[in-house]
């Protein structure tokens, strides 16, 4: 046995208990380890085993009286974490970005049209009931139809059919191909519930919810009889609705919660003072834009959409809108956190000679107004004054016209009244996903209504076939060029990509890997961490 | 009839008329609001359709004369109405009565202004009177600018103070107030302490001026200086001659803050995530949940007219010369 191994193995057995601190010191020593790094391998070790106990208190900056336990109108980020809390779906998205089955034991197709999910055996319900494909069939089947509220109905209008195949099998026949199918089941909004009852809450999550006050709190406990190993460690839960950041970093400050979301970060480096609570960001797929409608005039003009694409200083955006917790995007939704990030395309900066050349061709005069009200991002006036200021150095003129925050969503984005306006998105796991969302021809909300030019046409045959495409060389290909066609012609500014930032106390502890598909770990953070 | 009777009476008709007035008020501005729920709930994700279901099943697509019908007719029967929120056209429908949603805010900011008040009236009575007492004094001087300095700072403010000093630095009491239905008594009247606190030193000054200038404008008169002759003490002619003539103005301020410690402490429940029904109705406004907002107006309009008609009976009760007519 080398010392390597003999290292291993002793590691392994201090996780699992069976020697004690002492013991591993000593055998760490015996291979040739100094004292001092011997002594921070084994806190480095205890540190990362994770243990069980606890009641874990959050403090989340969204929640309204509005929100359900209902999956389907899930729509902010309190019900995201309560509903991933106490329920599972088909498949999720792990803390290292992989897709991996959950409820689904596997899953495959031929052609990428035909989907059979295998079921995982077994699994209960909260209520005591044997999840079977008769629930996966009816959590499916509420997301779907006519009449359905659901906020996902969009993401399953592509399942033709539906249909349970004996009891632990599930059939999805699709309207067209898409490799990325097994992707959409992960989404928060298709959690698999109990036939019969889809709004009480009852899943079959880590955690069994004991009361849930909208708006106010969540109580949670652990469940027994939870069939994912590792996970859910904590013994009791409090999720906490805290609009106020003051008044979340204060209630972490005094000891009053264990962690909480969204720090607040006009004051974050005073907080990070604070020596007991660490603060930590993660760079996902979420990012700002300023979606320009090719609908509307002086928008549907090439060289004007590319002036102004070059008349932006994006550093500058990330380092004043999200005081340097994000990155710097190219025009395109996808960020580094995707699969086939087109890492090839040359960063767009600000170069005033440039966009002058294409704002002379483009044959405009005048003010180009810019909507923005802070309902679409922190920032974004202050953001949309800046682009303004940047846009002036290369002679073009922005008016800025601040909108009220109420009714943003229906009266400006996504509205041939207006232009150009400021927006934000979540950002999705998948390309595909996210091109299908904002993208796409036959998308609500299309917000460029980039649909008719040459290069949008392209750009949509070429989504149609990526998604039918199993082959990962070619899909890649694909992506690039549809990040490309997006980046050149569409009608998207996208300057910056904004950081989750989150404070923790220092007594929880995480996988070192931490999720970024959402916030809070991917929403996950409740059966993810534990007490140090 | 006696005249105050007939007087109390008179006043409890024009409150009823007010309120009618409110009631149409509430629903015309709420009519005013852009969005609507479908397109609050579902957010970005609205599309045409969706909204368009939300909107039949909410019965929104009525025209406004007959839901205001409704409304007012079930708000006489005490029915506010069912909450937009937790309809489900597939599902079972979780919605909840109005009634059900507020009843347990409208408790808790119920019980912080009963603690707040408990606080806050006796003792801004005994600053001002004391301070009536020794006018123009170091006393009176000190009290005065102390309640002013506080009154004029705004109540976030005076609120992060106490967190810093009392949660922070000194940790006595909890940030956050976060009571539910199960706290304890006890329990429930320690994480109020701060929110109870900072809202006594907001309204403090307001009473205990009031309650001084009272006092001190009658004891200009003539019957006091006839008082003061016949050999009073000073105690004694404040507290016998001066302060029954003094009670109409100072129950008209006090009831008015009272008023506004039921309808207007959002800011205070918002810093201190106090579950009260200031921070229900933001929500609801956001949320474009209509029936909650009503209903919440609503609350809020009874409140003050009741206690204004309070007031006013006091004063008038308390009046030696309404009561002894010739």
């Amino acid at each position: 046995m080398s010392k390597l191994e003999y290292r291993a193995i002793q590691e392994l057995k201090y996780k699992s208990g069976q020697i004690d601190r002492r013991t591993f010191v000593r055998s760490l020593l015996a291979t040739g380890v100094a004292l001092p790094s011997a002594l921070s391998l084994a806190g480095q070790v205890a540190a990362s085993t994770p243990k069980s106990g606890g009641r874990f208190r959050m403090g989340l900056g969204h929640g309204s009286t509005t929100d359900t336990l209902d999956s389907a109108t899930s729509e902010n980020h309190f019900t995201l974490v309560n509903g991933y809390t106490f329920g599972n779906h088909l498949t999720e998205v792990s803390n290292t970005g992989e897709l991996i089955p959950e409820l689904a034991e596997s899953f495959e197709s031929d052609d990428a049209q035909k989907w059979v999910f295998s079921l995982r055996q077994g699994v209960e319900f909260h209520n005591g009931k044997t999840m079977t494909s008769e629930d996966v069939v009816a959590s499916y089947n509420h997301h779907m139809g006519e009449d359905s509220t659901s906020a996902a109905k969009g993401l399953l209008t592509q399942v033709k059919s539906l249909k349970a195949d004996g009891k632990n099998k599930v059939i999805f026949e699709l309207e067209n191909p898409n490799a990325d199918f097994p992707f959409i089941v992960s989404d928060y909004h298709i959690s698999i519930r109990p036939a019969g009852d889809m709004a009480s809450g009852v899943g079959t999550g880590g955690y069994i919810l004991q009361s849930f006050e909208p708006g106010v709190k969540s109580v949670l406990k652990k469940n027994p009889n939870y069939w994912k190993e590792g996970k859910a460690h904590f013994d009791e839960v409090e999720l906490l609705s805290i609009i106020d950041p003051t008044a979340r970093q204060n209630a972490l400050t005094s000891g009053d919660i264990d962690a909480m979301d969204r720090v607040d970060l006009k004051t974050v480096n005073l907080f990070k003072r604070n020596k007991d609570i660490y603060i930590w960001d993660a760079t996902g797929t979420a990012h700002y834009t300023f979606p320009m409608r090719l609908s509307v005039a002086p928008f549907d003009n090439y060289d004007l959409r590319m002036a102004l694409k070059w008349s932006i200083k994006r550093q500058e955006l990330v380092d004043k809108i999200l005081l340097g917790y994000g990155a710097i995007g190219n025009d395109h939704p996808i960020s580094t956190a995707n699969r086939y990030h087109n890492s090839d395309l040359p960063q767009r900066e600000f170069d005033a000679d440039k966009a002058a050349f294409h704002y002379k061709k483009s044959g405009h005069s005048g003010k180009i107004p810019l909507s923005a009200a802070d309902a679409a991002f922190a920032g974004a006036v202050d953001a949309a004054q800046l682009m303004a200021a940047s846009a002036a150095e290369a002679g073009m003129e922005i008016e800025v016209i601040r909108e009220p925050k109420d009714g943003y969503w229906s009266n400006v984005w996504n509205n041939d009244a207006k232009g150009w306006c400021a927006c934000y998105w979540g950002g999705r796991p998948t390309e595909d996903w996210m091109f299908s969302a904002a993208y796409t021809d036959d998308t609500e909300w299309n917000d460029t209504a980039w649909k008719t030019t040459d290069s949008a046409v392209k750009f949509n045959k070429l989504v149609k076939e990526a998604r039918a495409e199993l082959n990962d060389n070619k899909r890649r290909e694909l992506y690039y060029e549809c990040q490309r066609l997006i980046y050149d012609d569409g009608g998207t500014i996208c300057p910056i990509f904004n950081s989750y930032v989150s404070a923790n106390s220092k007594a929880i502890a995480t996988d070192e890997n931490i999720a970024a598909n959402w916030d809070s770990d991917g929403a996950k953070c409740v059966e993810r961490w534990w007490f140090a | 009839m006696h005249p105050v009777l007939k007087t109390v009476l008179g006043r409890l008709g024009l409150g009823l008329a007010t309120l009618f007035i409110v009631s149409i008020i509430i629903f015309s501005a709420i009519e005013m609001l852009p969005g609507d729920f479908g397109q609050a709930i579902l957010g970005q994700a609205a599309t045409e359709e969706t909204v368009a279901a939300f909107r039949r099943e909410l019965g929104l697509d009525e025209p406004p004369y007959i839901r205001y019908l409704q409304w007012v007719g079930g708000a006489i029967q005490g029915d506010l109405g069912t909450s937009f929120s937790g309809r489900n056209a597939s599902g079972t429908d979780r919605s909840r009565e109005v009634i059900d949603l507020i009843a347990p805010r409208l408790w808790n900011t119920l019980f912080l202004a009963s603690v707040t008040a408990i606080i806050a009236v006796p003792v801004s009575l005994f600053l001002g009177i004391t301070s009536a007492l020794y006018r123009n004094s170091v006393y009176d001087r000190t009290i005065n600018t102390t309640t002013l300095t506080t009154i004029s700072f705004p109540e976030f403010f005076v609120a992060y103070i106490l967190i810093l000093l009392l949660a922070s630095l000194y940790p006595i009491f909890p940030s956050l107030a976060n009571v539910d239905a199960s706290t304890p008594l006890n329990e429930r009247l320690y994480r109020s302490a701060l929110p109870a606190f900072t809202l006594t030193l907001v309204i403090v000054a307001h009473m205990m001026r009031m309650t001084r200038a009272a006092i001190i404008n009658l004891l200009a008169s003539p019957y006091i200086q006839m008082a003061r002759l016949s050999g009073a003490s000073q105690t004694e002619v404040i507290l016998k001659h001066a302060l029954p003539n003094a009670w109409a103005p100072i129950a008209t301020v006090i009831a008015f803050n009272l008023a506004y410690l039921v309808v207007g402490v959002v800011v205070v429940e918002v810093v201190f995530v106090y579950p009260g029904v200031g921070q229900l109705m933001v929500d609801a406004v956001t949320s474009r949940d209509i029936p909650v907002v009503q209903g919440c107006a609503l609350i809020f309009a009874v409140t003050y007219i009741l206690l204004n008609l309070i007031a006013d009976i006091i004063g008038i009760i308390t009046n030696p010369r309404l009561l002894h007519p010739k």
